[in-house]
């Protein structure tokens, strides 16, 4: 029972980062149909940013997360001004390369500011709660109750407010926008801020119960591609199905079958379902 | 200038660059230099693969290094652990990675742009991992030693440098050969169709995906000898071998000589090989300069340096074509106007 | 020679073309005409195969293509153009025509290797076939300029010569007209009768109104998916329900 109940755990933790991760992509991808190679890039730039703020600053936990979002969220506003609004009309090959070069560079100087080693993120929450044997460590508990809040933040600012509003309508029909006069540059920009923003709290978040490292973003986007193409590409809903599924597939996969190729698990999910469905699971169109 | 150009692009070109590459070891100062060179061929091989699938026919493979770390493996277990004679292995080693590529290709190819994208992004990954965690087969984080050099047939001893130097040599002349008869063969013309667009090119009669795999095939294979003979020349393998960054320095390479060309591959490889040599303190972070020049070309040079000048070359021959024929030039000059009062 | 029969393609729970049938004659210039959002479009790429269709059947020449690939379409001659013009626009206008005949060729990966005479022959074969493609649509002056330097008119007719340099014996032309100034509207439709007087069959989308009366043998009108007429020009115009359902509700496209 007990076992069972960590594998639950497990999947709902991982599930919540993979969530948050997938979301920003998704949101990018389905307002300018990028998919975002540096996206992975900023989530690792998002752990290093709070790490920077906790151990050299001596800030607390909470305030580094949300320096770091800021840091990160202009990160990504910065590279759609300076990289993808000039590439906007360009061959469908070029953003993706151009997004792959943001990725090496932010590597790269992550690299030479704090060298390639593993580092430990402190966290005030380092207790274990026991609910009549069940055990939950605090950080868990707050990285599943964290995302879920951001989720549900992100959904009301999509719905209820008139700015939010503008990305939904911008991501179902861009021509469709721009008739109704929504600024298509400002709403870039927005949507490039929430993902960079998001990446860096799923970064802040997860860190203290993993590790820190230059190259800590490879594994998570590409597992934010597997989920958004699991759950439809633009889709918000289906990218946090897909990342609570991809969640539990490796939670429960890592457990009773082998934990060396839990890895693996996401990209042979992958292979599965385009094989069969060559434009993802949930695919609206024939886009 | 206009001389220099066609100077550069001829046939006497050609001849020129093989003699440099000739006599280049016996002008090198040390044979380390012969040795980064024959690494810079190596990677070249590979990148002309890189340019058959991604260049001509359009479709962003990001699993190449994978590839290349499939063809060095291959010819590793062979040799280092099964004792197969190099040639045999060679071979083989390019066989499997076709192989694989067919299977790859087969399901990834029916994937649209950022799909395919994506997908390959993730085979090249996965790749990765099984090399790392099968350890019954890779030995994984250990790696494999002990891998044959070359066979030279009791003639030439290519765990020499200078000797191995010409056999890399010897194999990029025929990866560029076959490049250069391929890009101007109507197979050619298929792929860059495709490349054009989808909806185009089937409207034209082509098989998409018959001819995508076929691309696909080829440019896997160019991969797996090179890697084959990048195993053969540091007769050592590793992981790291498969790390993703590879595919990311030969999309860099390719991308600073020109997409599409046949002199791109090997402008921008042996260009940025040398490069990155004589800025040795860079080499950990050379991704620092590489990843911002990324983006700058592929917002302000898209074509790359040969794409570029072929392209400037291309407009003086159709002016200078023009100003001989002023008769065909008075004929369109109303189209051209009507055009723009229009 | 081109015969549709009870056509209908759903996308999702919308009939994009419901139960449309209808039969084009050899060598004739047919038009089909309706309000944006009518289907024209669908039905296009349901005859060159991009779609399957729900239901229904299309026969060309007698022969069933409604389950072919669009390059299997296209081999048994059907040609098309689209709206916009894909050219790669760092070529010459010659090197982007030669791919046009390559669905008659054969080369394969082999003849490359060897350099076969087979490919050398094909090879000569595309580029002559280019050069005639590219004569009849009147640009033979222009073979060895590149696209970036040609006019939106001289790309449409382009464009023509790399669908007639597949040998096609019906050709699809999707608004030909689009983007180009009157004198040169006049100059495409003397292009498209020369085909029709060429042998070819001629089916065209267009909303310029002028151009299609004085030029199309047989009128289609499509609305909402269905067909609501054909006829010949004069017969549309003086057809009330394509004035109400149609010219009523488009002036723009009427004037």
């Amino acid at each position: 029972m007990n076992l069972l109940f960590q594998q639950v755990l497990n999947g709902l933790t991982l599930g919540s980062i993979y969530g948050l991760v997938a979301l920003g992509l998704t949101l990018v991808y389905g307002i300018l149909h990028i998919p975002n190679f540096a996206h992975g890039a900023l989530y690792m730039v998002g752990a290093f940013a709070s790490y920077y703020f906790m151990t050299d600053m001596g800030l607390h936990y909470w305030l580094a997360m949300l320096l770091s979002g800021v840091v990160v969220a202009a990160l990504a506003v910065l590279s759609e001004r300076l990289v993808f609004h000039p590439l906007r009309n360009a061959p469908p090959i070029h953003d993706k390369i151009a997004a792959i070069g943001i990725l090496l560079f932010l590597e790269a100087v992550i690299q030479m500011l704090w060298g390639s080693d593993f580092r430990r993120m402190a966290s005030p929450y380092n207790g274990i709660l026991n609910f009549d044997g069940l055990i939950i460590p605090e950080q868990r508990l707050l990285i599943i109750v964290g995302a879920f809040t951001l989720m549900l933040a992100l959904h009301l600012f999509l719905r209820r407010t008139m700015l939010g509003s503008t990305i939904i309508a911008m991501a179902q029909s861009r021509e469709g926008a721009f008739l109704v006069g929504i600024d298509a540059n400002r709403v870039a920009m927005l949507t490039f801020a929430i993902s960079g923003m998001l990446a860096a709290f799923a970064a802040t978040l997860y860190a203290p119960i993993n590790l820190v490292y230059p190259a800590m973003g490879h594994l998570v986007i590409m597992k934010a591609f597997v989920i958004i193409v699991l759950g439809g590409m633009g889709s918000i809903p289906g990218a946090i199905l897909g990342g609570m599924i991809l969640g539990f597939a490796e939670s429960f996969g890592g457990f009773y079958l082998s934990s060396d190729y839990k890895d693996i698990i996401a990209f042979s999910l992958l292979v599965v379902i385009l094989s069969f469905r060559p434009t993802g699971l949930f695919a609206k169109g024939a886009h | 200038m206009h001389r220099l150009a066609s100077l550069l692009s001829g046939r006497g070109s050609r001849l020129f660059l093989l003699a440099c590459a000739l006599v280049f070891p016996l002008l090198a100062k040390s044979e380390y230099q012969v040795y980064v060179m024959a690494s810079a061929f190596i990677w070249a091989i590979a990148v002309y693969g890189l340019n058959i699938i991604t260049g001509y026919c359009g479709q962003l493979n990001l699993a190449h290094g994978g590839f290349f770390a499939i063809g060095a493996y291959a010819l590793a277990i062979l040799t280092a652990d099964h004792g197969w004679n190099f040639w045999p292995a060679f071979v083989a080693a390019a066989l499997v990675a076709a192989a694989v590529g067919a299977l790859v290709g087969l399901v990834s190819l029916r994937l649209k742009e950022h799909f395919f994208a994506i997908f390959t992004l993730c085979v090249g990954f996965i790749i990765y991992l099984l090399i790392d965690k099968w350890e019954e087969l890779t030995h994984g984080a250990v790696g494999i030693r002990g891998i044959a050099a070359p066979d030279g047939l009791g003639l030439v001893d290519f765990s020499q440098t200078v000797p191995f130097y010409y056999l890399a040599l010897a194999f990029l002349v025929l990866a560029i050969w076959f490049a250069g008869r391929l890009a101007a063969s109507l197979l050619g013309r298929t792929f860059m169709a495709i490349r054009n667009g989808d909806a185009l090119a089937q409207s034209l009669g082509i098989d998409l995906m018959r001819n995508k795999l076929l691309a696909f095939v080829l440019s896997t294979t160019y991969a797996g000898v090179a890697g084959a003979l990048y195993a053969s020349m540091i007769r050592f393998v590793g992981p790291e071998e498969a790390n993703p960054n590879h595919t990311f320095d030969m999309i860099t390479y390719l991308l600073v000589g020109g997409f599409g060309t046949l002199f791109g591959p090997l402008a921008g490889t042996v260009g940025i090989v040398w490069i990155t040599q004589s800025l040795q303190f860079l080499e950990d972070y050379r991704m620092i300069i590489f990843g911002p020049l990324i983006v700058v070309l592929v917002i302000f040079m898209p074509r790359g340096v040969v794409g570029t000048f072929l392209g400037w070359k291309l407009r003086k021959d159709t002016e200078a074509a023009r100003a001989k024929g002023p008769r065909a030039g008075a004929k369109v000059a109303p189209a051209k106007e009507a055009n723009t009062n229009a | 020679m081109l015969k549709v029969e009870n056509l209908t393609k759903m996308f999702g729970g919308l009939a994009a073309v419901h139960d449309v049938s209808v039969e084009f004659e050899a060598r004739g210039i047919n038009a089909i005409i309706g309000p944006n959002g009518a289907g024209k479009s669908t039905f296009f790429n349901l005859i060159s195969g991009v779609h399957k269709p729900t239901s229904g059947r299309i026969l060309i020449d007698g022969q069933d293509v409604s389950r072919m690939r669009c390059d299997q379409v296209a081999r048994l001659g059907v040609g098309r153009t689209f709206q916009t013009t894909h050219l790669f626009e760092q070529a010459t206008v010659l090197d982007n025509l030669i791919v046009g005949h390559r669905l008659r060729t054969r080369s394969g990966l082999w003849d490359v290797l060897v350099n076969s005479r087979r490919l050398q022959r094909e090879e000569r074969e595309c580029r002559d076939k280019a050069r005639a493609a590219l004569d009849f649509v009147g640009l033979a002056h222009l073979e060895n300029r590149v696209v970036l330097d040609i006019s939106q008119e001289e790309r449409k007719r382009v464009a023509f010569a790399l669908a007639l340099a597949t040998e096609p014996k019906l050709v699809l032309l999707d608004e030909p007209a689009a983007g180009v100034n009157p004198e040169e509207t006049e100059g495409l439709a003397r292009l498209i009768r020369k085909m029709a007087e060429h042998g070819l069959t001629v089916c065209l989308i267009e909303h310029k109104m002028d151009m299609i009366m004085g030029l199309a043998d047989k009128i289609m009108v499509l609305n909402y998916g269905e067909k609501i007429a054909e006829g010949t020009p004069a017969e549309i115009k003086a057809d009330p329900t394509v004035i109400e359902a149609y010219l009523g509700s488009d002036h723009d496209a009427a004037a």
